[in-house]
Parts: structure tokens; C-alpha cells; sequence
């Protein structure tokens, strides 16, 4: 356990301890307790910059299930790093505007907190640990608190929908990415990434190749809501806004990102990654933007960018895989592609980040962020005006922000993509810049959207709910961070160019370094009059005259039917899923005991009976059988005689004195064979239960007498004789088959030498068996809590009825 | 209902705490003879349930005003606690000590990290069995 598996678990172990603070210091607001956390994370993460910019990894084991392989292993190296700063950076701020956002005496902040830090190590688990199979129960981890927060306000229906929607898409690709890593593993014969990747060219040649990409990237889509997939981050939104900005926009759905760029040393040369990666990613850019012009809601319109803008960094992940086919560094067009997918990530964070907080802030002063309510709030909210102009200029791809330079990049490496002839890229590979162009069109629509329909136009109180007014200094620190930072990345953008981007890109493109050289990635604000200059011109003009005539044309959206839409697939596939499966249950569980009994018993039969019958294994050997005595005889005549008498019984009080009289004689049965311990259990249990018994008993309906004439079935006749034969013939076999020696002897030398006890049989319970003794009274307790449960909850439901 | 009990009841009386210190003894002596904390745990369980029989369980409750549910819990502690606590000296899990020492009174006595597992046995073993007859019991 080094410092570094320390500073990964920090968040979980804070978690633990939270929730004390949450409830006995009421006066001071949680998050002030959460805050120094991802501070003191984002500043140890920093440290680390010097070692990952000059090409160095920092690599840590902790074994865990060694045999299996399975090792805690957490590395740094660019990319790794490069999330961990994002994840501990934007965490920061995000706590601290949740300070302000959410009321420290109207919420539970303690179950807020504990969710957001469960998510912050989870996080930091995926992108930091080098074992897949570690990986992967991080990555889950993200599911479950993103499931978590987004229903945090559980008692809202839309929240839990959006939540249960999030959590089976993103577990579903998470098994998937389960799938995938076994595969990789039997391929490899290993889970560590970095020995992985250092075979990649036999994953390369394997037949199963194709399968475990495909396994990955459903986990990547599903994560980093890719078409079709994307459908459950807009129900996302029900999320407190914090959350939104924080997991919905800056990390968790990254995580998807992160997957591509790890796996890409492994998958990138294989051409169906770049087709997929790419034109999955292409496809997400221009549906999302284009669903995005058409929202009403401020998080709607920001959940659609959102997924627009994965889309355009998966795509030109999927891109930068081109490179691997051309050699050398020094004039390769394609690593471009990459540089950008890198640069947008972070660009990405900080102005959807501030853009997300911003929307927060409309939301908290005016109590709604529907658009059509909204207008003229410039006058009244300046500050929280200049970081909207920021944000939303700078995802709509104008200089001098940081977005200019990132799309401008992603413009060239679309175009480069032409000039490739492999994987017929040539000619249909024209789709990428075209689809990329009108993408950024349209995005370029709904910044402006997003802005102006909310700050400018007319000032409509009446609908609001609350008097608007600037938000409190607190809330407005981090955008303000953040919308800062879109300037300072716009005006110098190589201030990330060597610390982050470049080792970022070693990890994803290594095969392309030779040892001590790195990517030298420099970032230019004028290039001249290329193409892609032409191309940002085009998407000003044609956006700005789209947008002054939205109105006219907003109708085309619903040309496409209300039925045919990913939600409504997603919605009745759910439906029919659920009623299907209640159908099939019904069809065999008819809430009747003696058809559940007859179902077990019946397999019972068949299961015992036909192994007994194909392992052969029936036998009946009497040779070390000792003789039998007077009082076992008289004792076995005893249990015949009264179980065949509770088949005739007429009253229930006769049957349970009858069987209680078959228990004591087995009781005696063990005297007979000098067992002490077994018989006082016995006779106790026995005591024990036939009091339960008249307890329950008091509880059953009259005995009626049209009953007492049960009428002959012959299946219930069959499996009741079955079951005894099968029994009895188990026994005998079991008594004349010694397939081991007894481990009695053992028992015998040991008992008082090792464990200071003379009775074995409860050294054995106790101490040798220990284990056994102690999930036995585990389930035990299990059993009285579900009884409990079981009944007390049903008179509860009794008495609301 | 319950017209006729006066017997069992006087007799219950006297008899419970004789069941009562045959399964405390049954529990100590199970290391050496036949006993132990599961048939220690039944027979307390089982004078509680004679009780039951004889009272009703609303006297029972306010005779013993014990929640079984955490009496299990408790003993389930004790049993893990038990198991954990030999991780502390870095043995494997569940593996005892046992040490003769000299007690006031007892004189040498084998004292035994058994027992406190055994004791969590116990517990559970009276906490379940008397939560599932109190809880169909009460059931109306």
C-alpha cells in the first residue's frame, strides 16, 4: 500500500466518515469538510507532472488475489495523470459551488457527499489502476454512484427514471467491457494493461479480436453516451446541477474516452477500431448537435452538447488511429487528430464545466431553466452573463477562447483524413469532414441559443418563480476558475502543450515513439489561410443566418415520429421486458407451497437420480456394517409406526405431537449410538420446534373436514415415494462407498494437543470447522430477519389498506 | 383461553432457572464434555419458550425486555470479532489461542478464545429462535 493507493481510496475512506460530520455538526455546511480533499488530491497530482512530462511512469503494486493475477496496480502516466487532475480540479470546484447550491438545511448533504466522493474514487480508481479486472470494479463503482446521484431527489419520478435508465445502460456496457476483458485475457493470459499493450500484435492476429473490440467499445459508448446510447444523459439532468457538471460533463462520461485512448495502443491498428471509433464518434457529433437546437431546457440543450462534443473527441480518437499506418513522427499529418481529441478533452471540461455551473445559477436565482420563460437577465446577472458569452463562444469554436483552437485542430484532422488511402478512407471518407462541418454548424446554433435566448430578448418576470438577482460570490468563484481558464488555454495554449497534451499522447499512440522522444506538440492561433480557417468562416456565416431564422425551419423536427424514437424503443422494450418476464414467472409460480414443493422435489429426483444412475455409483456393501440390536429395532418400528399414523391423522394437534414423537425417537436413536451432543440437540430442537409448531398452528385456518378426504393423486404418491428411494438409496451408498479415508483419526490426535479441548465434536464446531459454524449462524440470522420482515412488513401493509 | 395453568405456571417458576443454569453449564462445559454454545443457546431458548407457554408474551416482554434481533447481531459480532481479532496477530483467520492461567477463587482455569466465539453462538442462537416464535407468536 504506497501513498498513491492511499490518495485513490482517500475519497471512499472519506465517505465513510462524512456522514458523522453531517450529523453531529449541523451548523458548519458539510462540503466545507469535503473541499480540502480534492484539493490537497488535485496538488499531489500536480507533482507528478515533472516525472510524466519527461516520458516517466510511476507504477505501484499491491497484490490483491495474486493467483488469479489480479493486482492492485495503479500507474501514472500521461493520460492517467491528465484524468486525475481533471477528476481531483473540476471536483474541487464543483464541491465548492455545491456549497452554495445546495441549502445545508433543506437537503441531506450527508447522502450527497458520500455519493460524490464514492464517484471522485471510483474515478480516480478507472483511470488510474493498470489492472483491468481492478479497472473494471471502478468503473462500475462510477455506475453506481452516477445512479445514486442522479436520483438523489428520489421522491421526484423523473429523477428515478433518469437514474434507472443511466444505470442499465452504462452496467450493460460495463458487462460487455467484462466480456471484452476476458477475452483479453485469454488472449494475453494476463490483466495488466502495460503487459497487454506489450502484446498487442498477438491481440492483433487473434480471431477473437474482433469480439473484444466490439466488447470494449459498447462499454465506451455506453459510458460515453454515444449514439445510440446516448439516450440516458438527457434524463441525467435530473441531477442536482453540481452533479450534472460534474459527472455528466467533466469526468464519468470521459471515462468511455479513457477507455478508447488506454485500449488504443492494443486495438488502433486494427481498421475496424478506426471505423468504429471514428465513425460511431462522427455520428454522435452531428446527432447530438443536431438534437441539441431543438431543447427547451437550459440542462437539455447542455446534456445534447455534452453528447455532440464526446462524439467529436471519440471521433477523432477513432481518426489519430490512422497515424499508427504511417511511419515517423516528424511530418505524420494524422497525429494532429490526436493532439485535438487531447486539447478538446480539457478545453471541454473547463467551458462545459463553467457553461453547466452558469445554467446552475439561472436555475437557482429564477427557479426555472426553461428557455421559453427565460430572457433579459444581462442587466440583472452581468457576472454570470460575461462567463455564459465565455462559455458558450468558446464550445461554438471562436477565437479567441480555447474552443477556437481545439476545433480548428479537429477541422484539420478531418481533412488530413482524405489524404490517407487505406481502409477505402479515400472515398468514403469524405463523411468525417462533411458530417463534422454541419455538426459544427449546428452546434454553433445552439451556443447562441443558449445565450441569447437567456440574457437577451425580453425580460419576462411573470414567469419566474423567484426575483432574479446576480448569484452570491461563493457560487460564482468556480465558473469564474473555470471561464478564466477558457481564456488563458485560448491566448496560451502551450502552457499544456508539454505538460499534458504530449505525454498524454505517448500513452495513446506509444508505438509510434522511439525510446526518449516525445510528441512535440506546439499549438498555433493563426495558421494562414487553410482549409479548416475557411471552414470555421463558413460554420460564423451560415450558423448566424440559421440562427436568425430558426423559427422558420425549427418545424423539420418533427417530421421524424414521436414512436420511432430512441426513447420510445427504449421505453416499451422495458415495458414488454418487465411484463414478459412477469408472465413467465406467473407461469409457473402460482403462490401455492405444494406446487413449489412438488417442483423441488420432482428435481430433486431426477437431478440425484440420474447422477446416482450415471456415475454408477449405487452401491450397497455390508461388510463393515456392524449388527442390528434389539432397541434399533424397536426405535426404527417406533418412527415407521408414527409416520405412517400422521398420514391418517384427523386433527393438526395430532400430527405435530405425532412428528414430535418421531423426533424424540431419532433423539434416542443417537443415545442408542452414544452421541450425547447429538441427542441433547435433538431433543431440544425437537422441544423447540413443536412449540413453533402450536404456535403456528393457532394461526391456520379451521381444519375443515371436506379436506380430511384428500383425494389420491398420483404425482404427489410418485415424488413422495421417489424421494424417500433416492434417500435411501444415497445413504446406503454413501455408508458403503469410502472413497477417502476418515479424517476421524485426525480428529482424535488433535482435538486436545492443538485446541485444549476433550469433547471433538464441539472442537470441531468451534475451532476446526470454525468457518462452517460461522456462516451457519449467519444464516441463521439471515432466516429470523427475513421471517421477521416477512411478517411484520405484511401487518404493516395490512392496516394502510 | 387460558383458564387452567395455575400448575404449569407454578411450576415454571421453579423449574426455569433450573433449565436456565443446566444450559449455562451445558455452555462452559461444552469444551470438555458434551455441550457447547448451539445446544447451551437452544436450552435457554427453550426456557424462554416454556415461559411463553405458561405466561403470555406481553409478560414475557416486560419480565425480559430484550430485542432479539440485536441480540443476534450482537452475537454475530462476537463470532467475527472473534475470527477478526486473530488477524490483528497475523495468523490466519479463526485460529484460537488458549493459555492455563491462575485465577482468583477458580484457581487454574484453560482460558480459551473459543468461549468468546462460542458466546457469539449462543447469542444467535437464542436471538433467532426466540425472534422468529416472538414474531409468528405475536402475528394477529
Amino acid at each position: 500500500m504506497s501513498l498513491l493507493h492511499l490518495a485513490i481510496v482517500s475519497p471512499l475512506l472519506l465517505a465513510v466518515i462524512i456522514p458523522i460530520f453531517s450529523k453531529s455538526i449541523r451548523q458548519i455546511h458539510t462540503g466545507w469538510f469535503v473541499l480540502p480533499l480534492p484539493v490537497v488530491l488535485f496538488s499531489y497530482f500536480l507533482s507528478f507532472i515533472s516525472t510524466t512530462s519527461h516520458q516517466g511512469t510511476v507504477y505501484e503494486s499491491f497484490e490483491w488475489i495474486p493467483s488469479l493475477g489480479i493486482n492492485f496496480a495503479a500507474k501514472i502516466d500521461g493520460l492517467g495523470l491528465l484524468f486525475a487532475l481533471l477528476i481531483s480540479g473540476i471536483g474541487a470546484l464543483v464541491v465548492l459551488y455545491s456549497i452554495y447550491y445546495l441549502a445545508k438545511d433543506k437537503e441531506q448533504l450527508g447522502n450527497f457527499y458520500v455519493y460524490l466522493l464514492l464517484f471522485m474514487g471510483a474515478m480516480l480508481g478507472v483511470v488510474l489502476s493498470d489492472n483491468l479486472i481492478v479497472m473494471y470494479g471502478f468503473w462500475e463503482l462510477t455506475s453506481i454512484s452516477s445512479f445514486l446521484l442522479i436520483g438523489y431527489w428520489y421522491h421526484r419520478e423523473k429523477s428515478r427514471y433518469g437514474a434507472q435508465k443511466s444505470m442499465l445502460i452504462t452496467v450493460f456496457g460495463g458487462l460487455a467491457m467484462l466480456g471484452g476483458i476476458i477475452l483479453l485475457y485469454i488472449m494475453t493470459g494476463s490483466f495488466s494493461i502495460s503487459e497487454i499493450v506489450a502484446q498487442s500484435d498477438i491481440v492483433l492476429e487473434h480471431t477473437l479480436l474482433i469480439p473484444a473490440i466490439l466488447c470494449f467499445l459498447l462499454g465506451a459508448f455506453t459510458k460515453s453516451a454515444q449514439f445510440p446510447f446516448h439516450i440516458w444523459l438527457p434524463d441525467a439532468m435530473e441531477a442536482p446541477t453540481p452533479v450534472s457538471a460534474y459527472l455528466h460533463s467533466a469526468t464519468m462520461v470521459k471515462a468511455g474516452i479513457y477507455l478508447v485512448a488506454r485500449m488504443s495502443p492494443v486495438f488502433a491498428e486494427s481498421p475496424v477500431w478506426l471505423w468504429l471509433v471514428g465513425g460511431f464518434g462522427i455520428v454522435t457529433l452531428f446527432w447530438g448537435s443536431f438534437s441539441a437546437v431543438k431543447q427547451t431546457d437550459l440542462k437539455s440543450i447542455l446534456a445534447f452538447s455534452t453528447v455532440s462534443q464526446l462524439g467529436l473527441i471519440m471521433s477523432l480518437l477513432g481518426v489519430g488511429a490512422a497515424a499508427l499506418h504511417y511511419d515517423g513522427i516528424d511530418d505524420n499529418v494524422f497525429t494532429v487528430a490526436t493532439t485535438a481529441a487531447v486539447f478538446h478533452l480539457i478545453n471541454h471540461a473547463t467551458f462545459k464545466g463553467s457553461l453547466f455551473m452558469v445554467v446552475g445559477i439561472v436555475d437557482h436565482e429564477t427557479g426555472t431553466r426553461d428557455i421559453r420563460k427565460l430572457g433579459g437577465l444581462m442587466h440583472l446577472m452581468p457576472v454570470t452573463f460575461t462567463l455564459a458569452i465565455i462559455g458558450a463562444f468558446s464550445m461554438a469554436g471562436l477565437p479567441p477562447f480555447n474552443g477556437f483552437l481545439s476545433k480548428e485542430m479537429f477541422f484539420t484532422g478531418m481533412v488530413n483524413i482524405l489524404k490517407l488511402d487505406l481502409f477505402s478512407l479515400s472515398t468514403w471518407g469524405l463523411l468525417f469532414p462533411v458530417l463534422a462541418w454541419i455538426a459544427s454548424v449546428f452546434t454553433f446554433i445552439y451556443s447562441m441559443k443558449l445565450v441569447f435566448r437567456t440574457f437577451t430578448g425580453k425580460y419576462k418576470p411573470e414567469g419566474l418563480k423567484k426575483k432574479p438577482h446576480e448569484a452570491p460570490l461563493g457560487m460564482l468563484i468556480s465558473p469564474v476558475v473555470l471561464g478564466s481558464l477558457v481564456i488563458i488555454f485560448g491566448l496560451f495554449p502551450n502552457i499544456l502543450s508539454h505538460n499534458l497534451i504530449s505525454p498524454a499522447m505517448a500513452s495513446i499512440l506509444p508505438s509510434l515513439l522511439s525510446p526518449g522522444d516525445i510528441f512535440d506538440v506546439h499549438i498555433y492561433f493563426w495558421h494562414g489561410p487553410t482549409p479548416e480557417l475557411f471552414m470555421t468562416i463558413g460554420v460564423v456565416i451560415l450558423g448566424i443566418l440559421l440562427y436568425l431564422t430558426l423559427p422558420k425551419w425549427e418545424k423539420a423536427y418533427h417530421l421524424l415520429p414521436e414512436k420511432l424514437t430512441l426513447n420510445k424503443i427504449y421505453d416499451r422494450g422495458l415495458e414488454s421486458i418487465q411484463s414478459g418476464s412477469f408472465k413467465l414467472t406467473r407461469f409457473y409460480m402460482n403462490g401455492y407451497i405444494r406446487t413449489y414443493l412438488v417442483y423441488i422435489f420432482a428435481f430433486f429426483i431426477l437431478i440425484l437420480g440420474y447422477t446416482l444412475y450415471t456415475k454408477d455409483a449405487f452401491v450397497i456393501d455390508t461388510t463393515n456394517v456392524s449388527s442390528i440390536g434389539f432397541y434399533e429395532i424397536v426405535l426404527s418400528l417406533l418412527i415407521v409406526v408414527a409416520t405412517i399414523t400422521i398420514l391418517f391423522a384427523k386433527s393438526r394437534l395430532t400430527s405435530i405431537i405425532l412428528l414430535g414423537a418421531v423426533g424424540y425417537t431419532v433423539a434416542l436413536f443417537f443415545v442408542v449410538f452414544r452421541a450425547p451432543d447429538l441427542a441433547l440437540t435433538q431433543l431440544v430442537i425437537e422441544t423447540v420446534s413443536v412449540a413453533l409448531f402450536l404456535l403456528c398452528f393457532y394461526h391456520l385456518p379451521k381444519f375443515k373436514k371436506e379436506e380430511s378426504k384428500i383425494p389420491f393423486k398420483l404425482t404427489n404418491a410418485l415424488i413422495s415415494i421417489g424421494v424417500g428411494a433416492i434417500v435411501t438409496a444415497i445413504a446406503l451408498s454413501a455408508n458403503s462407498t469410502k472413497l477417502f479415508d476418515s479424517i476421524s483419526q485426525f480428529y482424535v490426535d488433535n482435538t486436545y494437543i492443538r485446541a485444549a479441548g476433550k469433547n471433538m465434536v464441539n472442537v470441531i464446531l468451534v475451532d476446526f470447522r470454525g468457518f462452517d459454524t460461522l456462516f451457519e449462524i449467519c444464516v441463521l440470522a439471515i432466516a429470523s430477519l427475513g421471517i421477521f420482515a416477512m411478517i411484520k412488513l405484511r401487518l404493516t401493509r395490512g392496516k394502510e389498506g | 383461553m387460558r383458564t387452567n395453568d395455575l400448575i404449569l405456571q407454578t411450576v415454571t417458576k421453579v423449574i426455569l432457572f433450573i433449565i436456565l443454569l443446566f444450559s449455562i453449564h451445558l455452555f462452559f462445559a461444552g469444551h470438555y464434555y458434551p455441550g457447547g454454545g448451539f445446544i447451551g443457546g437452544l436450552m435457554t431458548a427453550g426456557a424462554l419458550v416454556l415461559l411463553l407457554l405458561a405466561f403470555d408474551m406481553k409478560t414475557v416482554a416486560n419480565i425480559l425486555p430484550v430485542n432479539y434481533r440485536i441480540m443476534t447481531a450482537i452475537g454475530l459480532l462476537f463470532s467475527i470479532g472473534t475470527g477478526a481479532g486473530s488477524l490483528l496477530f497475523n495468523v490466519p483467520f479463526l485460529t484460537h489461542a488458549f493459555n492455563d492461567v491462575y485465577l482468583p477463587i477458580l484457581g487454574k482455569t484453560s482460558l480459551h478464545t473459543a468461549v468468546l466465539f462460542d458466546i457469539g453462538v449462543y447469542l444467535v442462537v437464542i436471538g433467532v429462535t426466540m425472534t422468529i416464535i416472538q414474531t409468528i407468536g405475536e402475528d394477529e
